[in-house]
């Protein structure tokens, strides 16, 4: 179930003269199963990468294998994609839009062409992931708070049991509690099911604690593509590019450079604690 | 001087079932004082609902107090004879770049606030070019707001304030919808303002990075003020923040956990370069 | 997709004709539209194109932008022309089957709308791409200003008008944001009947409103904030002075109007329509 993408090409308005190459021959290719992060800075292409993924956006040259087929190929279904490759938006509380809570988990599934019973179950079933309390099932969308609608949202895509979850950026402007209980619920949701978790996010921290991989996006390419940890030993080119590494990485690095023998390479403050512990001796 | 005060301050809302009755009334801000001196950096931190931000719009006089009284550069914000004054003397940032610039022109939109206050017309265009330059956008000015980044639509919404030339400049969570580097210039211009302009500041934001140099804090829950005073002081307590869902930087959340198991460390770490002192005696 | 809707924006260029006041413009514009209807051959066509195309020039606004602009009232002007095409019966028939005639005065009726149509829209989108909502809005309430005396609320409408054009292109960016989202829950906007179409078209609107009504309260606020009151005691950043150039180019509109109406309709080159 993996996705792949080779010589990739993206070119906004081309032919006038706000011309734009958002995506410059990207080639990648991610694995099922495994939670990816995406970190690069506004206009670095994150979001045009990810709206290739579901088909939204059509490459201007270049190849996307979904499962080793090409989806560009011609009588690819792209609704069958869609189905299989879910995608969260920024501010996904923004296309929420039925009577209540339930009916509008239920759009997805009934796209699919569900029976009521089965969008039902699914719908169920999704709300039930996302943590949203059974009284808040039969309310209006737009009477919950932010947190809650997001939620809701993001229950609107897992409802069409998707083998691909792509989120982007799903806790800008939460509250840190908020932002840590979605992404903890993503990092379960992973866990549960055998879905490939795609996450754009902006703080390296929060990709430091979940992702097996992360790619950085800068101008349209591939910068990184490798380990957290490995990115993060370049922090200091992912400076020159306006991003940084976590706040532990750097304090770990000041330490070493003033003669403490502790490793370099972490990424969290639990690590970060272990690692001086050991160096400390106690 | 006091440059904004309040006293016993309460804001209540109806709150209506499913048919629009009222069925009661719930109190968004509960019996709140607080005190800000002219020329300070206040930051005033709290989850989202936690009544932070109601709180910003008493201080413009969006919202007027139910009970209690507030007082903004000596004058009552409930006094209908005062409201112009007050929000001259207290300019706000809000939280949506693109919902809070009328202009369609960068200039324009930063011309806005003089042209209600009626300034003559040459005195705006220079208000208009000292503002901009203030925040950095003065080679934008020609520009459509439409086209410039969230950080950059942010400077521009601050300039707009600034030519109203108020005392007090009130952000609420003026950076929680921009990526890291937005962040970083509007946190650059804010301070910058603060040491050109002396002006007062009141930040209001969940981030804690950006309030490890206010001068005071105050922590907001449930429309209460619930811990208070300077960094140092409140960064000691992180479990307590922990509990109102907040967090702390990673530099302060790192000496607490190193703290825990033992190391003398002292209390309310705030900066990276602290932390790497400490230990490095510590080796 | 949306995003190719180019009417009503402002294209910022340095020329001549982005420095005019915008009264000049404002009237000029209407001026022009009238004359459009002015004339009957193809004289008074020759004489409008060129005029158009100077002005285009001068005012160094893209061709490729100007044509962009037309892309969303093509089936408009699909229908005007169809119906032009197919109801006017004069001269030979050209075309004949079944309840469809085709006349050749028909076909010069459809191209002679279509082309007018064109300038039309083509006229007035010029004066949106060189003049800043703003400016227009300023434009606006002082040409409207008489109209203060009869209780009309100039400056409000004038300032609801320049509001409006500024949200134009970010509810457009929204309203393609949110389709992309519920494409992406399966929603299908493109088969069925107009029925199920219409229908498949809520997924989209309610969130535009609920998302309109959000920005709306928002701005208001701001503006609040910002003490606004109505537009009593307000001063003027850009108060409108008439200068030089702004006489010449009424001058020259005054001129092209007459030579429009004169030649046009006095020395036809030969084929006349109506």
């Amino acid at each position: 179930m993996s996705i792949k993408l080779e010589h990739l090409n993206y070119i906004y308005s081309q032919g006038t003269a706000y011309e734009k190459q958002a995506l410059r021959d990207i080639c990648m290719e991610i694995p099922h199963g495994e939670f990816v992060g995406i970190i690069g800075h506004t206009g670095s292409g994150k979001s045009t990468l990810i709206q290739h993924l579901n088909g939204l956006i059509r490459a201007t040259s270049g190849e996307l294998y979904y499962n080793g087929e090409n989806i560009y190929r011609e009588g690819y279904s792209m609704r069958a994609l869609r189905n299989e490759v879910g995608l969260v938006f920024q501010y996904p509380e923004h296309q929420l839009f039925e009577i209540d809570v339930m009916t509008d988990v239920c759009f997805g599934p009934k796209n699919q062409g569900l029976s009521g019973e089965q969008c039902k179950e699914r719908a169920l079933e999704a709300l039930r992931l996302v943590g949203l309390k059974e009284k808040y099932y039969k309310v209006s969308p737009f009477e919950l708070s932010g947190g809650q609608k997001r939620r809701v949202a993001i229950a609107g895509v897992l409802a069409m049991r998707p083998k691909v979850l792509v989120l982007d950026e799903p806790t800008a402007g939460l509250d840190p509690k908020g932002r840590d209980d979605i992404l903890d619920q993503i990092a379960y949701l992973h866990k549960e099911s055998d879905m490939t978790v795609i996450l754009v996010s902006h703080s390296m921290e929060d990709i430091a604690k979940y992702a097996d991989r992360l790619i950085v996006m800068n101008k349209g390419t591939v910068m990184y593509n490798d380990e957290p940890k490995k990115v993060f030993e370049h922090y200091q080119e992912l400076e020159k590019v306006g991003l940084a590494a976590p706040q532990v990485t750097y304090i770990m690095h000041d330490l070493a450079g003033r003669g403490m023998p502790v490793r370099t390479d972490v990424t969290t403050v639990a690590e970060a604690a272990d690692e001086i512990m050991k160096v400390l001796g106690q | 001087m006091d440059m904004v005060q309040t006293e016993k301050l309460v804001f209540e809302y109806e709150k209506r079932d499913e048919e629009g009755n009222v069925i009661g009334m719930s109190r968004a801000i509960d019996e709140v004082d607080i005190d800000v001196k002219e020329g300070q950096f206040i930051a005033i931190l709290g989850h989202n609902g936690s009544g932070k931000s109601t709180l910003a719009k008493h201080i413009n006089a969006i919202l007027v107090p139910t009970e209690g009284t507030m007082w903004v550069n000596g004058r009552n914000t409930s006094d209908p004879e005062e409201l112009w004054n007050v929000r001259q003397s207290a300019g706000m940032v809000f939280q949506n770049p693109d919902n809070q610039i009328i202009g369609t022109v960068v200039e324009e939109d930063v011309g806005f606030g003089p042209e209600n206050l009626g300034v003559p017309t040459d005195e705006i265009w220079q208000r208009v070019e000292d503002s901009l330059r203030s925040v950095g956008m003065i080679e934008y000015r020609h520009h459509s707001p439409n086209k410039l980044s969230g950080g950059q639509k942010q400077r521009v919404a601050i300039a707009g304030v600034v030519a109203m030339e108020p005392k007090c400049i009130v952000l609420d969570e003026p950076t929680a919808m921009l990526d890291p580097l937005g962040r970083k210039e509007v946190l650059k211009t804010v301070q910058k303002l603060r040491e050109q302009k002396k002006v007062t500041v009141i930040l209001i934001t969940h981030y804690m990075e950006e309030v490890v140099d206010a001068d005071k804090i105050y922590v907001m829950d449930h429309g209460h003020v619930v811990m208070e005073g300077t960094p140092r002081e409140i960064f000691s307590r992180v479990d307590e923040l922990k509990s109102y869902r907040l967090d702390v930087p990673q530099a302060t959340l790192l000496a607490d956990e190193l703290k825990k198991r033992g190391l003398k460390i002292p209390d309310g770490i705030l900066k990276r370069e602290e932390l790497v002192e400490v230990l490095c005696q510590l080796n | 997709m949306v995003r190719d809707i180019t009417i009503g924006q402002y294209y910022p260029a340095k020329s001549v004709v982005h420095r005019l006041d915008p009264r000049v413009k404002l009237v000029s514009t209407l001026l022009y539209l009238i004359s459009l209807f002015l004339f009957r051959s193809i004289s008074g066509y020759l004489i409008a194109t060129v005029f158009l195309v100077t002005v285009i020039r001068i005012s160094r606004v893209p061709f490729s932008f100007i044509v962009r602009g037309l892309k969303p009232v093509i089936l408009l002007l699909m229908i005007t022309v169809l119906f032009n095409l197919f109801l006017t019966r004069s001269g030979d028939v050209l075309f004949h089957a079944w309840i469809i005639t085709v006349t050749e005065g028909g076909l010069v009726t459809a191209v002679y709308m279509a082309v007018r149509l064109i300038y039309l829209i083509i006229g007035s989108s010029l004066m949106t791409f060189t003049t800043t909502p703003n400016e227009l809005t300023d434009g606006i309430e002082a040409l409207l200003h008489p109209l203060n005396k009869i209780r009309v609320p100039v400056h409000e409408v004038a300032m609801m008008m320049s509001i409006a054009l500024r949200f134009i292109p970010i509810l457009l960016e929204e309203t393609d944001k949110i389709m992309k989202a519920q494409i992406a829950r399966g929603a299908d906007f493109e088969s069925g009947n107009i029925i199920q179409r219409a229908k498949s078209m809520i997924p989209i609107l309610v969130p535009l409103f609920v998302s309109a009504f959000r920005r709306a309260n928002d701005l208001a606020m701001a503006m609040e904030a910002r003490c606004y009151r109505g537009g009593e005691g307000r001063t003027k950043m850009k108060p409108l002075h008439y200068k030089h150039r702004d006489y010449t180019a009424y001058i020259t509109v005054v001129v092209y109007v007459a030579a429009v109406f004169i030649i046009g309709r006095y020395l036809p080159l030969h084929v006349w329509i109506f």
